[in-house]
């Protein structure tokens, strides 16, 4: 594992907003597997899948696929399997 | 099926090498109530629980492996420029005879992950409340690890995870209670 390059700031600031949404809505998803009428939490949920994706879709077009098995488009040549990986950054 | 997403749950960032510390971490990766034991035992579990707790079991399951991923990015970082005469001092250095500076699942103490850790009992009682004391005992241990710990930039990522532990609890115990309610409908006199 040789050293991965450095990556802007912009990678680790865009990751963070995607990992604060997607942190609220795996609480709201655990939430709501036990408290499947509530109305508003559910509301919130789709309201913040809707915001999720729109972050991805920003981050995958400057720094590449987020997800493998064709959950994310790819660059040519493939992209997916390129590092950084999570543990690398 | 799972997809993998190129992301952390939360942030990992150490201050610096220190061995010591991962292998403290190592407790959470392949010891008793370590992440690697949750992910397991609640995704077994899940296939003969009633369908009202499936959807938990199935998603705390798949967080902890999240949390396994977080735990393998703290030893990484704290071990990869490790020497080897480093890691001896830190006590890996059985670790490192045997895998190098691969990581692998054991307890802090070297003994090797086993199921014997979990259990799958198929009696919905008795499996949601083996869950919630294994949450309670993860907490615990992140809290030991957080009292050991002077590295202010991991003990941020490790306090979330001991957080985890306690929202995951809750949830249980929520589940309990619907077990109990549900079981309670279905006797008649």
């Amino acid at each position: 594992m040789e050293k991965p390059k450095p990556m802007p700031e912009a990678y680790y600031s865009l990751l963070e907003k995607i990992q604060a949404v997607d942190f609220v809505l795996l609480e709201l998803n655990l939430y709501l597997d036990t408290h499947p009428n509530d109305a508003d939490a559910i509301e919130q949920y789709n309201e913040s899948s809707y915001e999720s994706r729109a972050l991805k879709k920003e981050f995958e077009e400057k720094f590449g696929p987020l997800m493998n098995y064709g959950a994310s488009y790819s660059d040519y040549p493939f992209d997916w399997a390129t590092p950084p990986w999570p543990w690398q950054v | 099926m799972w997809y993998y997403e190129k992301k952390l749950q939360y942030p990992v960032r150490v201050r610096e090498c220190n061995p010591t510390l991962a292998k403290y971490l190592i407790e959470q990766y392949g010891g008793a109530d370590g992440e690697l034991s949750a992910a397991l035992r609640y995704l077994n579990q899940r296939y003969s629980i009633p369908d009202k707790v499936v959807g938990l079991l199935n998603d705390i399951g798949t967080e902890e492996f999240a949390h396994l991923e977080m735990i393998a990015t703290m030893i990484y970082k704290l071990t990869k420029d490790a020497t080897p005469e480093q890691l001896k001092e830190a006590g890996l250095g059985d670790h490192y005879v045997a895998h190098d500076h691969a990581l692998f699942y054991h307890d802090a103490a070297g003994n090797p992950w086993t199921a014997t850790y979990i259990q799958g009992k198929g009696d919905p009682i008795a499996d949601i409340y083996e869950d919630i004391a294994a949450e309670e005992k993860a907490r615990a241990t992140y809290q030991w690890i957080i009292n050991m710990s002077d590295d202010p930039e991991l003990n941020d990522s490790l306090k979330f995870l001991r957080e985890r532990e306690i929202v995951h609890s809750q949830r249980f115990r929520e589940a309990a209670q619907m077990l109990i309610d549900e079981k309670d409908k279905k006797r008649f006199f």
